[in-house]
């Protein structure tokens, strides 16, 4: 066996041990729901002590951010170490001990383009979870068209003093801080008078005002900004080249929207369907046509698991075309609703139920409807198509 | 190992693309069917596949191959795909070779240093009914002398009028619908009581209905055991569907980038209609699920070469996701291009023949995906 292989070997050996012997067994359950999510921040409220013990403890191991560099919290893991922790949580049915726009958006984007100083500032306390972040892009004006942004920040020396408004912007309302896209120059073309500030949300110019969803929760707000402030240190990149960290974060978001709904926790579609429905008397989903629905989509289900294999075999060697991404997002959320779909198609009127025990509060029809927003977010489905034809297609505009 | 091709496996990708685009593009394809020939390949190609070293890919080396493995067979498939190249490689040298390699090394001996020098070929005479089945095999072989007596009817034997043996299975024990009791034969051309009825298909390939009347053969005709021919016909049809998947991969890609051609080429309103967001849509759509398809394809082709247990499933995903995929590449190929699309000049409407023809082979997509689904226990 090569040397590298056997260090993985053991790799995983302690890793197995340290999370069997660390991971509270009320960790180890599948999340009921988003409440089950552990946020963090400022002004989080742990529904457990185990949801906290286990947020510590993964933070301490510098394991809430598994293959960032260790000076900023990370646990400086390889891929191949990062991939096989994930194995061996998945193994236990262990909890995503945080979750985080801050570990899935921000930190790629800091770690790029962030200025030493800005890593150190920001990096450790998402890594532990003390501080909670939120994406500010869209506006009223500008959803796919996001270049098209009117948010200002005009500088003031030290500072900027931002006016204007965003909407969609999940979780605004509890997060502790925004990274946020503002127009620095009016006068540029669209793309080149943007920049990517970072400020506090808890100031008297900050005001965010939930919206509510068709899946009955509030995770996004209208956010205003009248005159507030975001220090200069805090800007990302250079002045007016905010498109550059806008697009790369972008990437990151749409490879995660795309992984969403293949947690493999809990039962499985045709397993759900079965129990649902019944099967005949060779043991197979007895309605037919609906079987045939779930049979079909479990082949795309597993042949998009091995493009997301291949897709990030080939990031790591570096041989992709950044614009697989856009591919990637439009699959992988199309497929996330249609299966969504199918699960309110085997639940029935069982899977209607909006607030019983039995339903987990209307898990079920919450997810499905929650799904709707995955080939919106992020960029739609539609935007993803424009940038495939033209970025990798080739096709003429 | 990553979920891509190796610089070697990228290299023959190469070569064999070269080969293809030089000696059997389309042209080629379209001169073999308006010369009305009878054989459904040019044995001249054959031999050259072989001097390439195409037909002993799966051949191990001790044997006298190249003793590659189905990934590389998948890379010389989907370039004969991509071409609509004609070509006996797919019963011949990726499933006989692979039945023939858990079957007895009298016939290794006796095939595959003809299969490697281009000399032979073999067919596959599996299926009994219109649609793909291999449990529901119901063909007789009684036992008779120290051999046996074949009784029945095979369909969809591609090139099984030809060939210089055909691969049989047939029914030793048990009953149509058990895996167990049916047995492999190597029935070699010539055969007393074996009558072939070649039917020209929509692809232009040439496919037999042969019929069994009390042929006799040895029991060394036997591949593997008797009653226990699941083992090998398994192997072979993992390899064929892989290799189907492959050639599949090839056809879809080969229409897809016919239409993406010319959507960047023919005008109208006084514009090029890949301008057109409908089109755009649709072929950006295409190429995800081109993608998709291609990763489940060498996801399978590298479970089965690792030997693993899970190549198995793979496969099935495989052959359902690309008869899926390619046909949709067809049609959509043929909507793109309007009314050229359906004219015999134009090359998109012989991939939509190839593509119907490859899909049905070893089971359509519903096949697959039912199988996985019993697997899966639902
Ligand atoms: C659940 C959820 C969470 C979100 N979270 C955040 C967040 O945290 N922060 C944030 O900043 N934003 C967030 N968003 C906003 C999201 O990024 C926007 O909704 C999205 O970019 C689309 O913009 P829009 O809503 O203005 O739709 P529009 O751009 O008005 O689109 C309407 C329709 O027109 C189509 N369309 C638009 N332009 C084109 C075109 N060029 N070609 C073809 N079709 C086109 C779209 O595809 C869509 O179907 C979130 C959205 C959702 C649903």
């Amino acid at each position: 066996m090569p040397a590298a292989d056997a260090d993985l070997d053991s790799f995983r050996a302690d890793t197995r041990a340290w999370l069997e012997e660390n991971c509270p067994p009320e960790m180890r359950t599948p999340m009921k729901g988003d409440a089950d999510q552990c946020w963090g921040g400022r002004n989080f409220t742990f529904q457990s002590d185990a949801q906290k013990l286990w947020l510590e403890r993964m933070a301490a191991k510098g394991w809430t951010v598994p293959d960032w560099p260790t000076e900023y919290g990370g646990g400086g893991l390889s891929r191949e170490e990062t991939k096989i922790l994930r194995q061996e949580m998945a193994r236990l049915g262990a909890r995503l001990p945080l979750s985080s726009f801050g570990i899935w958006m921000l930190g790629p984007a800091l770690l790029k383009y962030g200025t030493e100083a800005q890593k150190q500032e920001h990096l450790p306390p998402i890594a532990r979870g003390e501080i909670r972040w939120c994406q500010g892009y869209s506006e009223p004006g500008a959803g796919s068209d996001l270049a098209g942004l009117q948010t200002r920040a005009v500088d003031a020396g030290d500072h900027y003093v931002i006016n204007g408004q965003k909407v969609w912007t999940s979780y605004a309302d509890k997060a502790d801080w925004i990274f946020c896209l503002v127009r620095t120059n009016p006068d540029a073309p669209k793309h080149q008078g943007i920049s990517f500030i970072l400020f506090d949300m808890d100031q008297p110019g900050v005001e965010p005002k939930p919206i509510r969803l068709i899946s009955g929760s509030s995770p996004f707000c209208e956010t205003f900004f009248t005159d507030a402030r975001a220090e200069k240190r805090n800007l990302v990149h250079e002045e007016n080249k905010g498109w550059d960290v806008a697009k790369y974060l972008l990437g990151h978001e749409r490879e995660m929207i795309s992984g969403m709904g293949h947690d493999g926790a809990g039962k499985t579609l045709p397993q759900m369907a079965v129990e649902a429905v019944g099967a005949d008397a060779e043991g197979r989903l007895a309605d037919p046509l609906m079987r045939a629905d779930i049979a079909l989509f479990e082949v795309r289900a597993a042949a998009y698991r091995a493009q997301g294999e291949r897709f990030n075999d080939e990031w790591k060697a570096g041989r992709l075309n950044p614009a697989q991404a856009s591919m990637m997002k439009y699959y992988g959320t199309e497929l996330n609703k249609r299966r969504n779909e199918l699960v309110m198609a085997a639940g029935g009127s069982d899977a209607l139920e909006w607030e019983s025990d039995d339903s987990d509060g209307g898990k079920k029809a919450r997810d499905w409807l929650r799904s709707k927003g995955n080939s919106i977010e992020g960029g739609t489905s539609e935007i993803q198509l424009n940038i495939v034809a033209k970025r990798i297609l080739e096709l003429p505009s | 190992m990553p979920l891509y091709l190796t610089e070697d496996q990228e290299m023959l990708r190469d070569s064999a693309s070269g080969f293809m685009a030089e000696k059997a593009p389309v042209a080629h394809l379209r001169k073999l069917r308006d010369s009305d020939d009878s054989i459904g390949h040019d044995p001249a190609l054959w031999k050259e596949f072989a001097e390439m070293g195409f037909t002993s890919i799966l051949i191990s080396e001790d044997e006298g191959g190249l003793g590659l493995g189905h990934v590389e067979a998948g890379v010389v498939l989907e370039e004969i795909g991509r071409n609509l190249t004609p070509s006996p490689l797919l019963s011949t040298g990726i499933a006989a070779v692979a039945a023939l390699q858990q079957g007895g090394k009298h016939h290794r001996d006796r095939w595959f240093p003809a299969i490697a020098a281009g000399d032979a070929t073999v067919a596959l005479a599996i299926d009994e009914g219109a649609k793909h089945g291999p449990a529901k095999t119901a063909m007789s072989a009684e036992r008779s002398g120290n051999g046996f007596r074949l009784t029945g009817r095979k369909q969809f034997v591609v090139g099984g009028h030809n060939a210089d043996m055909l691969i049989v299975a047939a029914r030793t024990g048990g009953a149509p619908g058990d895996s167990d009791g049916i047995t492999l034969f190597a029935v070699e051309k010539g055969a007393a009581g074996m009558t072939a009825d070649p039917r020209r298909l929509a692809d232009a390939s040439i496919a037999a209905r042969i019929e069994f009347d009390g042929v006799e053969v040895d029991a060394d005709a036997v591949i593997g055991e008797v009653d226990a021919g699941w083992g090998p016909l398994t192997a072979l049809l993992s390899a064929g569907r892989a290799g189907a998947s492959a050639e599949l991969l090839g056809v879809g890609q080969g229409a897809a980038d016919r239409t993406m051609a010319y959507l960047k080429e023919r005008k109208q309103f006084g514009v090029i209609i890949g301008t057109f967001q409908a089109l755009q849509h649709r072929a950006a759509h295409l190429y995800a699920e081109l993608e998709v398809a291609r990763a489940a394809t060498l996801k399978a082709q590298q479970l089965l070469d690792a030997g693993s247990s899970k190549a198995h499933g793979a496969v099935h995903t495989a052959k359902a996701m690309t008869g899926l995929t390619a046909q949709l590449a067809v049609q959509e190929g043929v909507q793109m291009h309007g009314g050229v699309g359906m004219t015999d000049e134009y090359d998109v409407g012989l991939y939509m023949k190839r593509a119907r023809t490859l899909a049905e082979l070893f089971g359509d997509a519903n096949y697959h995906a039912d199988r996985l689904a019993r697997e899966a226990g639902y």
